[in-house]
């Protein structure tokens, strides 16, 4: 088994007096793809975006790549290769794809690397590439995921964070969506990804977690998930 | 006859009310692209700008002073070319460090908090700098050293000072470099992607609390050389200078589109053309009120202004 990249231990994150997560411990493991599934309000991207560092927690530790992050500012957590595909995407609507894809690699400095990312992710995306001077804003939902995703692609993320990559697609985007997300994984890239979609993330990861109300609720691999009976009820409209 | 002169007259009038008001104008855009990139990054208006353009005239005043330029008795000696370069690039250089510590100090423990807040310190900033400028200063006026010596050039039917030219000039040279540089620049390309969506440019990987810096230290090196540029026209310093310019370059920035930097400059031509207009050819007690008539028609019938954006897209 692969070391961990990503460990969460006991991690207490509040806003203000609330209280959003609750004593939270995960791992990620080297190559793996991980899902967090759960509701509405459940504390997904509060997880989320206190791994990135956008949030801190107020006990309890994060670790990736084995050295504590928690004081870390997001923007060098970028250039160490923890990257994160916001929810709602995070386009910048008045920039042009190119340009949107450009600033993935802010954090970069080799131009010939950025260049041949740049030609890779249009190799993923033809879309993107038929598009490229089009601005951001103009783009179809299912366009702008997959330029959110090739934008993060860009910073050549070792930890890849997706938050909630379905949102508002239509079923036959969500398929191609998470194709992608399986190619890329097998290029080497971590995945930990949030969804409300229980169904599709759990067939495209390995082990899955389930939060509720801010605590991890259940645990395990995903096939196994995606058979038991708590989950079926609770998240796969199954009884 | 006589109104084909009068004709002439008229025109010639108009075209050196032209002349003026670009040169005003030059250093109201001057002195706007600092409203608008900071109110295009953060949504503030940062309302101490113009006492930072007040201290880059200071800044270039005392160089001259200290080395024996600005004798009490005597006529004043000429100060020498690499002084006047110097005194820019001093002042440029502190303001644009005064400028990134006023976001530190006031603004940034702010950044969470309402913007009624962060506008109100603002103005206890402005406030407190003017009190600083006249504790440091004192408030009586002071005459600008002689960096240049005023002429004045002959073109065909009307006639400008050389400080006009060098103002219209230096400006226009500073905003084509500023655009340059947020256009083409890695940390140009930073700035407008915190004006956009600050949240995703820290995901970016750009470090979005430097950008904001840069971007006050930018406005503020801007703000002095519009300082520098209006002491050489009109050689008289006073610690509430920036007042009435801080409120011409607001209007300006608003007119041509706050956040937008081209808007700025666009806006701080028309503005002072308008003024020069209005006061040349109807009445100079009129001039200072355009900018008050313009301010409120913008924000009646286009608030985005000439070239900004309208509003915010939702993804």
């Amino acid at each position: 088994m692969s070391k961990p990249i990503l460990e969460l231990a006991d991690v207490n994150v509040y806003y203000g007096a609330i209280h959003a997560l609750k004593g939270v411990s995960l791992s990620v493991r080297q190559g793996e793809v991980v899902t967090l599934i759960g509701a509405n309000g459940a504390g997904k991207t509060t997880t989320l975006a206190t791994v990135c560092g956008l949030m801190r927690p107020r006990s309890g530790t994060v670790r990736y790549g084995g050295e504590d992050i928690g004081k870390v500012p997001t923007h060098q957590l970028v250039a160490r290769g923890l990257v994160m595909a916001p929810e709602g995407r995070g386009i910048f609507p008045a920039l042009t794809v190119e340009e949107n894809l450009r600033l993935g690699a802010y954090a970069r400095r080799d131009k010939p690397g950025i260049e041949k990312d740049l030609q890779h992710g249009f190799e993923i995306f033809p879309r993107l590439a038929e598009r490229r001077r089009q601005r951001g804003g103009t783009l179809s939902g299912g366009e702008q995921q997959m330029l959110a995703i090739a934008r993060a692609l860009m910073s050549q993320p070792k930890l890849l964070l997706l938050d909630e990559p379905s949102l508002g697609l239509a079923p036959l985007i969500v398929q191609t969506i998470f194709e992608t997300i399986d190619q890329v994984n097998k290029q080497g890239v971590t995945i930990l990804l949030v969804e409300q979609n229980a169904r599709i993330a759990l067939k495209h990861s390995h082990r899955a977690y389930v939060i509720e109300s801010g605590e991890i609720s259940i645990e395990g691999e995903s096939a196994a998930l995606l058979d038991d009976p708590r989950v079926k009820a609770a998240y796969l409209g199954e009884s | 006859m006589q109104i084909l002169l009068d004709n002439a007259d008229f025109a010639s009038r108009m075209l050196q009310q032209v002349a003026n008001g670009l040169t005003k104008g030059s250093v109201y855009a001057l002195v706007a692209v600092g409203y608008t990139m900071v109110y295009g990054v953060l949504a503030l208006i940062n309302f101490a700008h113009s006492d930072v353009y007040m201290l880059g005239a200071y800044f270039a005043y005392y160089p001259a002073r200290w080395l024996g330029y600005m004798p009490d008795t005597a006529e004043k000696p000429k100060a020498p070319f690499w002084l006047m370069g110097m005194a820019f690039l001093g002042a440029m250089a502190a303001c644009a460090f005064i400028g990134a510590l006023i976001e530190r100090l006031a603004y940034r423990p702010l950044r969470n908090a309402s913007r009624l807040a962060a506008l109100i310190t603002a103005i206890g900033v402005s406030i407190f700098l003017q009190n600083v400028g006249q504790m440091a200063f004192g408030a009586d006026p002071k005459s600008f050293p002689r960096y240049v010596d005023q002429s004045s050039v002959n073109l065909g039917v009307i006639s400008v000072g050389n400080t006009s030219i060098l103002i219209i000039v230096v400006a226009f040279l500073m905003m084509a470099a500023l655009h340059l540089f947020v256009q083409k620049t890695r940390t140009g390309a930073a700035m407008r992607a915190c004006a956009h969506d600050m949240k995703t440019a820290r995901l970016m990987g750009i470090n979005v609390d430097a950008t904001i810096s840069i971007t006050f230290a930018l406005g503020s090196a801007m703000a002095a050389v519009g300082g520098i540029l209006v002491a050489m026209d009109q050689p008289r310093l006073t610690p509430t200078m920036g007042l009435l310019m801080g409120l011409k370059a607001f209007v300006a920035a608003v007119l041509g589109g706050i956040g937008s930097i081209p808007g700025a400059a666009l806006g701080g031509i028309l503005l002072g053309v308008a003024e020069s207009l209005v006061g040349g050819l109807w009445d100079t007690t009129y001039a200072e009120a355009v900018s008050f008539v313009v301010l409120i028609v913008v924000l009646l019938v286009k608030p985005s202004g000439l070239l900004g954006r309208a509003g915010r897209e939702k993804v």
